[in-house]
């Protein structure tokens, strides 16, 4: 099957800092390509890259059979949740409609249309009952359906999800993570989902990229989330187990270890 | 003065036919201030840019005296002023409180400078006056003609860019990701809103522009979430306020601009207690089914 997106001898610095170089790799459609790491180690920048909002030092990244480029319709777009002002003067369906038109230029003319399109998306992910509830007012997993939604909108080849499952509850993040992996397999959607924690993703992830102090590895979770892969990467020794279907990474380094939610997993969540 | 006297000057409806007629053109221009300050000004609240069009506002003043200090035309002086204010604010204040503080920075700046310019100006007093207060009462033809042109450019320019200036506005991390120039439409929506400025500035004054362009969409947001709604509340309320304020006002003897901003005022107090009464009953447009 031919890759929807390419990455040749990509390579990314911030003044002496190389996140990464020479990358190479090929996301295929209905691929679900976790991109784990700790801070700072150009997750982000990955996203943006593809975004077409950053652009790569040395090497290529295409998308379909195009350079990437700002604004592709090719792609879907998840942030981090991030609350909304309780005024904001939108609604759940208005935020999901700036996905379907936002973008273009004038007023809204087909408004019967929109509204149908606006909608299905509502339906498809199971927001249909607070489509006219400000965004302000709406828990941040409703919020988060509704990005979703507002992404599906396009019905995009590729589904970029930056932390999408930041701040949500355990049930949201089930919820959600659940959304983007139908997606994935019933549209055939590849999903790149930047996240530090793999753990409520782990059933649906194809493959790992995983990045750390300016190296990288990539492959199926088995093969890079190892004691051996990741005590190389970090450069120090790195103890990961393999506990009941989840993944707890013990000992990294303590200055990749803030805000890192692999790290804090008890005994008991394991169990 | 006794208050029958007060009253007097502030209400009074003799030859109110003879004088309706007379003041058309001024109703006019209210109606059309009414619309394009409805209009704008709901991208200001969407923007947080309240402060913003104060300072704006401050230059537009400096702009406008010293046009007259130099016998220049004053609607060129304050249009320089509003659109240089609104350009360096677009291209300096990237970050909200960044930009506050610049605004706080030019607003005491241009307001030291227009009175500066006042005092110099050896003309009519009420020329000085009207610039601070508005003087809608004497908008002739040819004004009326200018100020509805520049108006409908100013409409029709917001109407282009609509959507990705909404988009921006509301969402601007993700219409950045799909490709809206944001910063661009930012700078754009300055210009039209030192237009808007120098326009309201020349008919209600410097201290009443905000009445027109921030209080009427700031009372609509206050009822309604709807995109669609807020646009039409905030239109209908800043019509009511001009043409509402100069039918009141032209019995008496006082300017303009108290009944303006008094109707605008009321507005939204009203529409505080409407929202703050929905917010209490919990009524937010949320579908809960019966279990």
């Amino acid at each position: 099957m031919k890759p929807v997106v390419s990455l040749r001898g990509a390579s990314l610095q911030f003044g002496k800092r190389t996140l990464w170089e020479d990358l190479n790799l090929d996301i295929k459609p209905g691929e679900f390509f976790a991109v784990l790491g700790p801070n700072g180690s150009g997750k982000t920048s990955f996203l943006k890259v593809l975004l077409g909002l950053q652009e790569l030092q040395t090497g290529r990244a295409t998308l379909g059979d195009r350079p990437v480029e700002r604004g592709s319709s090719l792609i879907g777009y998840i942030p981090q949740q991030k609350s909304f002002a309780p005024d904001t003067p939108m609604r759940a369906r208005d935020l999901v409609g700036l996905g379907v038109d936002g973008h273009r230029w004038g007023l809204r003319l087909g408004m019967s249309r929109a509204n149908r399109r606006i909608d299905e998306l509502l339906e498809l992910v199971g927001a249909s009952d607070y489509a006219k509830v400000p965004v302000g007012l709406l828990s941040g997993g409703e919020q988060q359906r509704l990005r979703v939604a507002q992404a599906l909108a396009t019905d995009p080849k590729v589904l970029l999800c930056d932390e999408p499952l930041l701040s949500l509850d355990l049930h949201h993040q089930q919820a959600v993570s659940a959304l983007i992996n139908k997606q994935c397999h019933e549209q055939n959607s590849a999903v790149v989902f930047v996240t530090h924690e793999i753990n409520p993703i782990i059933d649906y992830v194809d493959r790992v990229l995983y990045l750390a102090g300016g190296r990288f590895r990539v492959g199926t979770p088995q093969e890079v989330m190892t004691t051996e892969v990741l005590s190389d990467l970090y450069g120090s020794h790195v103890e990961v187990i393999h506990a009941n279907g989840r993944i707890v990474v013990v000992g990294l380094p303590d200055a990749t270890t803030h805000h890192h939610d692999i790290v804090p997993v008890t005994a008991g969540e394991v169990a | 003065m006794d208050a029958d006297s007060i009253i007097g000057a502030i209400f009074s409806f003799e030859n109110y036919g003879e004088l309706l007629v007379l003041v058309q053109n001024s109703i006019w221009a209210g109606a059309v201030l009414g619309l394009l300050g409805g209009l704008v000004g709901t991208f200001v609240m969407k923007r947080d840019l309240a402060f913003a069009v104060h300072g704006i506002s401050e230059l537009s003043f400096a702009g406008a005296a010293f046009a007259l200090l130099i016998g220049a035309d004053i609607v060129f002086g304050s249009l320089i002023g509003s659109v240089a204010a609104a350009l360096l604010l677009g291209l300096m204040g990237v970050r909200a409180r960044d930009k506050n503080s610049i605004i706080g920075v030019i607003m005491p700046f241009g307001l030291g400078l227009g009175i500066l310019f006042l005092s110099l100006y050896q003309g009519r007093a009420a020329n000085k006056f009207g610039l601070l207060t508005g003087q809608i009462v004497s908008v002739d033809t040819v004004q009326l003609q200018v100020l509805a042109g520049a108006a409908v450019a100013v409409i029709a320019a917001l109407v282009i860019i609509w959507r990705p200036l909404n988009f921006a506005s509301v969402d601007p991390e993700l219409a950045e990701a799909r490709g809206v120039p944001v910063r661009t439409l930012a700078l754009i929506f300055m210009v039209l809103l030192g237009v808007s400025v120098a326009l309201s500035i020349q008919v209600v004054g410097a201290l009443l522009v905000l009445a027109l362009l921030i209080t009427p969409a700031a009372a609509a947001l206050r009822v309604t979430s709807s995109p669609v709604a807020l646009v039409v509340l905030s239109v209908v309320f800043a019509v009511t306020a001009t043409v509402g304020g100069i039918l009141l006002a032209l019995g008496g003897r006082i300017p303009i601009s108290p009944y303006v901003t008094t109707l605008s005022f009321l507005i939204y107090v009203v529409c505080r207690i409407i929202g703050s009464f929905r917010a209490r009953k919990g009524i937010n447009g949320r579908v809960v089914h019966a279990h």
